[in-house]
């Protein structure tokens, strides 16, 4: 047997799920579009008083994110279940665990890093001083991988049952509760002149952690899932 | 394929069975599948002919009873990339062209020697829809798309839920002519159907399944 080396089918389902993205763009521009149009509500429901809305416009903008990517992540296996792609991918010669990790990784360059880019706008919007905005978006290149990874588990469990995307929600959002503390944190003590290293190191360390277990625990949940 | 693989049946089921909430699913199977064999599985609607399919290809966990490839018991990673599986969801994703499918399938699967997707797809007559969105095909195209997985991938086993579903009648001999042919080189196919299917060389060995 020949099968192909990992390297070459984890660009394959890597380009795969890049190429389905970008036939679907305006799948990608939803979240964008709602993290703005919510950032923008703020303001208007609050009043544009500098002072506030500085205060609370780091973990305004990480909350509109998180759920933000809580719209999309339902979809990460569904259509992949529905017409058999998973099946194939759990029958090829490659782990499944790492080919999980390279649909994730799609996921998270499709959903969350236009989130990323469009940031430094949404901090315009509440008045962030232009300093804060390098920690903010450090803390969210760090806080979105691990949102979507703990996502990937999640949707991993609950695929097959009905109204997933609500529960989903229920679940995802206390597991996010942790990582968005630190996030925040880091960002608001940026804001008042204190270091900001250590929440954003802790973030880093939870990520690597997951990065590794969490593609296995997402390979184990699947075959479960298939198997009834 | 040595000679001592020949002896040893490729695939082999004692008392096989599932169960779906503590109920069977079918009755308990026997059977051997050798190497160079055809074997049609029968029954009707609802017999467990798909359930034993994906039992079979490792979707499904062994509800009893043993399962033995090439004389060990069978594992994930001891069969993996041998077995090819097609069943009623062909894999394919709509938004891509049939090209761009098999092409993932190659980079997971891998790619029989001297065999082009370009060359697949025209054997299968699938040309000139090369770089159609496969959601824009018919049925029968759809399902040609997959069987062209068939040429494709090196497999040994391949296990064909309904092949012949949604085909026309030149489908059909195409299906039949690509099991001849894996069958000649050593290869081994379970095929599910509830119609009559007539084959060109010999008579194909017939599993019956009772619910």
């Amino acid at each position: 047997m020949n099968a192909p080396s990992m390297r070459t089918a984890s660009l394959a389902i890597l380009r795969r799920d890049l190429v389905l993205a970008w036939r679907r763009r305006s799948d990608i521009a939803m979240p964008v579009l709602y993290s703005l149009i919510v950032t923008m509500l703020f303001p208007f429901a609050l009043g544009p008083e500098d002072t506030l809305l500085q205060r609370i416009a780091g973990g305004v903008i990480l909350v509109t994110v998180l759920l933000a990517m809580l719209l999309a992540l339902d979809a990460m296996f569904a259509s992949d279940i529905e017409d058999g792609s998973l099946e194939q991918l759990m029958l090829a010669p490659q782990p499944l665990a790492l080919m999980l990790a390279m649909k994730i990784l799609a996921h998270w360059l499709t959903t969350a890093l236009p989130l990323i880019v469009i940031t430094p706008l949404l901090a315009a919007m509440l008045h962030l001083p232009a300093a804060i905005i390098p920690v903010l978006l450090l803390a969210l290149l760090l806080v979105t991988p691990l949102i979507s990874l703990f996502g990937a588990v999640l949707v991993a469990l609950t695929a097959g049952t009905r109204r997933s995307g609500m529960l989903l929600a229920l679940m995802l959002l206390p597991l996010c509760v942790p990582a968005l503390i630190f996030a925040a944190g880091a960002v608001a003590a940026a804001q008042q002149g204190l270091p900001w290293l250590a929440p954003i190191s802790w973030l880093a360390a939870v990520l690597v952690l997951a990065l590794v277990l969490a593609p296995l625990a997402c390979a184990a949940a699947l075959r479960i899932a298939l198997d009834s | 394929m040595t000679v001592a693989h020949a002896a040893v049946p490729l695939l082999q089921a004692r008392a096989l069975s599932f169960y779906r909430q503590d109920e069977p699913v079918f009755a308990p199977m026997d059977f051997l599948l050798h190497a160079g064999e055809l074997a049609v599985v029968e029954g009707d609607n609802g017999s467990g002919k798909t359930t034993l399919l994906r039992m079979l290809a490792g979707l499904l966990h062994v509800g009893g009873g043993e399962l033995q490839w090439r004389g060990e018991r069978m594992q994930r990673d001891t069969c993996g990339g041998e077995i090819l599986f097609l069943g009623h969801q062909l894999g394919l994703k709509g938004d891509l062209s049939p090209h761009e499918n098999l092409r993932v399938v190659t980079g997971l699967h891998g790619c029989r020697d001297g065999v082009t997707v370009t060359g697949v797809l025209s054997r299968v007559g699938l040309r000139g829809y090369e770089d159609e969105p496969v959601r824009r095909l018919s049925a029968g195209q759809k399902k040609r798309a997959a069987l062209a997985r068939l040429l494709l991938v090196p497999a040994t086993l391949w296990l064909l839920d309904e092949p012949y579903a949604n085909l026309d009648r030149q489908g059909i001999a195409l299906v039949n002519e690509l099991l001849e042919k894996h069958t000649a080189d050593g290869g081994a196919a379970l095929v599910t159907s509830h119609g009559a299917v007539s084959f060109h060389g010999g008579e194909p060995r017939h599993i019956r399944m009772h619910a």
